[in-house]
């Protein structure tokens, strides 16, 4: 059945302290709606259950990007469209905007944001496996102030969140990778665009060799929250690079990962998948080591 | 008795002309554009943002107007498919490649294909096939196959004036 429209609220505060107020005036009454591609989904369809929200899409606040020597700090309103064309994203940060790209058609991309897609907390969302394996910095604002949580940190479970009653996203901090690093992103759908992802993969490592000196990697889809695999990455850690290594991550990830069951996909296949494009990530270090860190230098 | 919000004042610019909408913040902008404004030619299809029937452009960019509230087009530009032909006689050159290439059948995704091509080619006069297929990759047609509709804008990109 269609929502009612009488039922539901939306506020526009007029800047970012009236947004922290009304947040903090009833705790848990009002929600921030930022560009709408999820929300307006579920409102359409009757199933938006809360009814109190404030749009902060106009609050320049919570936009711009900003570069510093150690990092690139994305408002929490960035674009999947403005990821695509800020070009120390593309140098740097490869994935984010592979990921962007990916996500829904040109449409959704001028309207959905990171901040959003992190405040959804799908765990099928295409951007956070790559915020995860950049390990990216959340900056949470309230009347108290701002603070920075870990991102890897931020999803507590199912759709659950380490925000506190006051707080709004307010930006992502991504350190630098300098671009001397290996980056692997790949999203598995049913069709190249507008698909929701079975599963989304993003690896990142630096290599010593033929040994990896750091490694992490991210999955969505695996887990109730999008999944940092911290266990698979010890495993890998400081190793020598060869095929029995690559079979004890395999075995390590299948381990690690509880894939969804769900009408997207089934369990088998996603934990399948999942480990197919560990594997590919790690055959693409071990062959192309030294082409791939020069093609990345010079693509800049 | 439930709580209930007031309708709002929303003003904003719709085909150039100057508007005031008066709808329930969370009214879809596709919603009061058909039933309020008239402006029947965006469509519904899906009503979930996968479709690009219902898209128009806010301030230049490309949307799916059944995934924006009204209320945050405030002093915003809309454009509809009914602004986009540059006259009453004469249509924008992506139209006349549709007409031309028979890139309309049943004429339910054609408005957001136009408005898709149009915000395409505003942004990039020159496009490549890829970036032509990924233009129009949030928009779904059920007819024709595509083709027809790529063709068109393909042979858009070719006129003058396309980019009026």
């Amino acid at each position: 059945m269609r929502a009612y429209l009488p039922e539901y609220e939306l506020r526009v505060p007029k800047d970012l302290s009236e947004a922290l107020a009304l947040l903090e005036s009833e705790p848990g009454v009002w929600k921030p709606f930022a560009g709408g591609t999820d929300l307006m989904v579920l409102f359409e369809a009757g199933k938006l259950a809360h009814r109190k929200f404030f749009s902060i899409w106009h609050l320049p606040e919570l936009r711009g990007i900003d570069v510093t020597a150690e990092h690139v700090t994305l408002g929490a309103l960035t674009t999947y469209t403005q990821v695509q064309g800020t070009e120390v994203l593309r140098r740097e940060f490869p994935m984010l905007c592979q990921a962007a790209s990916e996500t829904g058609g040109l449409a959704i991309q001028n309207r959905g944001t990171l901040g959003g897609n992190i405040a959804n907390a799908s765990p099928a969302g295409d951007s956070p496996p790559t915020l995860l394996a950049y390990d990216a910095q959340l900056e949470l604002v309230s009347q108290g102030g701002t603070r920075f949580v870990a991102y890897s940190e931020f999803h507590t479970g199912y759709k659950r969140l380490a925000l506190g009653a006051g707080e709004l996203i307010k930006s992502i901090r991504l350190p630098r990778t300098g671009g001397a690093v290996h980056q692997y992103y790949r999203k598995v759908g049913t069709r190249k665009a507008q698909a929701i992802s079975k599963v989304c993969f993003a690896g990142l490592a630096r290599m010593e060799g033929a040994s990896i000196r750091e490694i992490r990697l991210a999955l969505g889809s695996v887990a109730p929250t999008p999944l940092r695999c911290l266990r698979t990455e010890e495993v890998l850690k400081d190793q020598k690079l060869d095929a029995p290594l690559i079979g004890a991550a395999r075995a390590s990830l299948s381990k690690e990962i509880v894939p969804i069951d769900d009408i997207r996909s089934t369990f088998d296949y996603r934990l399948r998948v999942a480990l197919n494009l560990l594997e590919d990530f790690l055959s693409t270090l071990q062959t192309n080591t030294r082409e791939q860190v020069g093609m990345m230098k010079d693509e800049g | 008795m439930p709580e209930t919000t007031e309708k709002v004042a929303v003003n904003c610019h719709v085909n150039g002309e100057e508007q005031t909408l008066h709808a329930y913040p969370m009214a879809r902008l596709l919603d009061v554009l058909r039933e309020e404004l008239r402006l029947t030619g965006t469509k519904e299809g899906c009503g979930e943002g996968e479709c690009g029937a219902c898209s128009v452009l806010i301030n230049g960019q490309l949307v799916n107007s059944c995934l924006v509230p009204v209320i945050q087009v405030q002093e915003s530009e809309i454009k509809t498919i009914e602004g986009i032909a540059l006259s009453e006689e004469q249509l924008h050159g992506v139209q006349e490649a549709f007409i031309t290439c028979g890139g309309a059948q049943c004429g339910i995704c054609t408005p957001g294909m136009v408005i898709a091509a149009v915000s395409l080619l505003d942004q990039n006069p020159n496009p490549n096939e890829t970036e032509i297929r990924t233009g129009l990759a949030g928009n779904l047609c059920r007819c024709t196959g595509y083709m027809k509709i790529f063709e068109a804008v393909v042979k858009a990109c070719q006129r003058d004036g396309a980019k009026a």
